[in-house]
């Protein structure tokens, strides 16, 4: 089953005693076309799984650099079946978990049995929605789960202890610790808040914690990798595709900042 | 039934609830036990009361336009919202929530607009209350209703133009939101309408029912036979049909045909759109087949919104109210008629209102309607002066 691959990555992660490192890239970047290529050279510089975004019209988690990516990949023609076929195409390509990112409406028109069926036809390991806390997430989550993936949560910052432990108490299959106060996007420091919300999450269980939003440089993502089983790192890789001027480009610069991130996890 | 209030989950039937980050949720929660509190205070209750009188100037007056009622064979009754302070009734709610910002020690207050009357209303709050305010407001609309964006800074907010998608109100209550992410801890985010996460539809609609129970009260024990208000979001309709509603009185609701139902290039969420997810919340909305929400298309920068308030989406499905729609074209006629009969110039929101009475006029023969005239049109002066020309 797909979900297990992720399962086995967080045990392996553990068991070197390392920091897992989860690129994000939006689907169909630079185009769709050269989309896949982007995560094999992420895989070769030393990535450990993938999120892949499935772009949405209205991305209000997202900072300025993935809301212009979303905002291309869907001026490619790049909607749910286009976003989950190249997520096939990677996980077919690379072996590694991937899992899908989106906004809750694209799961609703699908219908969560049927977009948790695609996303398992095509292995998908799990699933992460920006716009569901908890309180909304039992129409996703129990479908997902159903058809064998791992359903993501988010713990910020401000999460109360209190909605900490219901969040912990519905086993999802990691915990998006969410590393800033605010949306996603590149920050020149390293979060203030990100150490004592992985001590908290930690008091309270073993499920894994993977941290993201902000992480920008190897040096922010070090400092957090003591604390987490895992590490997302979006715009700033996001960014490079953005700025490259031809595939090739966005592609080598993607590997060479991977292997930066890899080097200090 | 009308619901007094959303269920716990903030739900009116299966519209509503929260589909917010969870950055957000803390405050939310924080939300809406603040206003439960202060809505059962009578200090707070009071000291807003105070300033919708002695500042905003309510009760706004019903005027029985008598020279627009013979033209058209039908009663007409206005609620002056236009006449409330700052040109709207988007000071209702925009004074409502800025006394909480100030009774929940938020130091800041951020808002998005359209058509600019909810920044407006935003900036002037907080400048009477002392607090310090930032809008968003789309590129197009700063354009459109550059009046406002005069009168915000004028009033000390800083108005931040969004360049996002098409530079509407969609995409200025996205960028509200992604500030509100960041700043939760020390800001309130004002929003304009009955729509975002639970509890702003139930909140605004409090704030904004006023309108209503003020007109039950002058009208006494002669209800009107229609009710009839134009839909944005919905705060003034809302705000109008909800002390009505399960009297017998008919409610309409008007929203953009923009330039026309079959262009695809409108603003009707709820006769138009589907069920799905925008801004937090479970309603009607202008989407595609994958869950991408499209641009709406107005005249009426207010009017120019994909979705719609999660109530309105529970009003139509239990028939409590209906939605029917008026194009630009027309929206300018009613300007006309309404200004040059009862020296009147409407806003171009509520012009479609206006325009409906007028469009329905067979239908409505020898019945009494009243109208929530919800704004004035001097932002629009200007852009109806292009766009006639
Ligand atoms: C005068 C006026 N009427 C109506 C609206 C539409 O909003 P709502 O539907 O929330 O009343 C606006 C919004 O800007 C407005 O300025």
């Amino acid at each position: 089953m797909s979900a297990e691959r992720l399962s086995s990555m967080f045990a392996a992660t553990r068991e070197r005693d390392g920091t897992a490192l989860l690129p994000f890239m939006t689907a169909g970047l630079p185009d769709p076309g050269h989309a896949v290529e982007m995560f094999e050279a992420m895989a070769a510089a030393g990535a450990d799984g993938f999120e892949v975004g499935i772009p949405y019209s209205d991305p209000l988690m997202d900072g300025p650099t993935i809301q212009e990516g979303g905002a291309r990949a869907l001026a490619a023609g790049v909607g749910l079946a286009e976003g989950l076929e190249i997520a096939g195409r990677v996980v077919a390509r690379t072996g590694l978990p991937v899992l899908v990112m989106t906004y809750a409406n694209v799961v609703a028109q699908a219908g969560p049995d049927e977009f948790a069926r695609r996303a398992a036809d095509h292995g998908i390991s799990g699933v992460i929605v920006a716009d569901l806390p908890l309180e909304e997430a039992g129409f996703i989550k129990d479908a997902v789960e159903r058809a064998g993936l791992g359903m993501v949560l988010f713990a910020a910052p401000t999460t109360t202890d209190a909605r900490l432990r219901l969040i912990v108490d519905a086993d999802p299959a990691f915990i998006y610790g969410v590393a800033e106060v605010g949306v996603t996007g590149e920050r020149i420091e390293a979060s203030s808040r990100a150490a004592e919300l992985a001590r908290r999450v930690r008091a309270l269980t073993r499920t894994p914690l993977v941290m993201g939003v902000g992480i920008s440089t190897p040096a922010h993502a070090s400092a957090i990798a003591g604390t987490a089983d895992g590490v997302i790192v979006g715009s700033a890789l996001v960014r490079r595709v953005l700025e490259a001027t031809s595939p090739k480009e966005a592609a080598n610069s993607l590997s060479e900042a991977v292997a930066a991130f890899r080097a200090v996890l | 039934m009308k619901l007094e209030r959303p269920d716990a989950r903030g739900r009116f039937g299966e519209f509503g609830g929260r589909f917010a980050p969870e950055t957000l949720m803390p405050a939310l929660d924080e939300l809406e036990k603040a206003f439960e509190s202060a809505w059962s205070d009578q200090a707070f209750r009071n000291e807003l009361d105070r300033l919708l009188r002695d500042f905003v100037g309510r009760p706004t007056p019903i005027f029985e336009a008598e020279r627009l009622s013979a033209r058209l064979g039908v009663r007409i009754l206005l609620k002056r919202e236009d006449l409330a302070h700052t040109g709207a009734h988007k000071i209702n709610n925009a004074l409502g929530q800025a006394l909480l910002a100030q009774r929940m020690g938020k130091p800041r207050i951020i808002a998005e607009t359209g058509a600019g009357q909810h920044g407006v209303a935003t900036a002037t709050a907080a400048a009477l209350l002392g607090l310090e305010c930032e809008v968003f407001m789309g590129e197009k609309d700063i354009e459109r209703q550059a009046l406002n964006v005069y009168r915000m800074e004028m009033l000390g907010t800083k108005v931040t133009a969004v360049t996002s998608g098409a530079g509407t109100l969609k995409d200025a209550v996205n960028e509200a939101m992604r500030d509100w992410v960041g700043t939760v801890e020390n800001t309130h985010y004002v929003i304009g309408s009955v729509v975002g996460p639970h509890p702003f539809p139930w909140m605004v609609r409090e704030f904004q029912r006023i309108i209503g129970d003020e007109s039950l009260e002058q009208l006494g024990d002669q209800l009107p036979d229609v009710v009839v208000a134009c839909v944005g979001g919905g705060s003034n309709a809302i705000g109008m049909f909800y002390p009505f509603a399960g009297l017998g009185v008919e409610l309409v609701g008007v929203e953009a045909a923009g330039e026309g139902i079959s262009t695809g290039r409108h603003g009707a969420s709820l006769t138009e759109g589907s069920p799905g997810i925008i801004h937090g919340t479970r309603t009607f909305l202008l989407q595609d087949s994958d869950g991408q929400v499209q641009e709406a298309h107005s005249i009426s920068a207010g009017l120019d919104y994909p979705g719609v308030g999660p109530e309105h989406a529970y009003f139509q499905e239990l028939g409590l109210a209906r939605y029917v729609s008026i194009t630009d074209e027309e929206s300018l006629t009613g300007v006309r008629l309404l200004a040059q009969t009862e020296g009147i110039i409407p806003a171009l929101e509520s012009a479609h209102a206006i325009a409906w009475i007028e469009k329905a006029a067979a239908e409505l023969a020898g019945k009494t309607v009243l109208v929530n005239l919800s704004g004035r049109g001097d932002k629009d002066v200007q852009q109806i002066a292009e766009v006639m020309r």
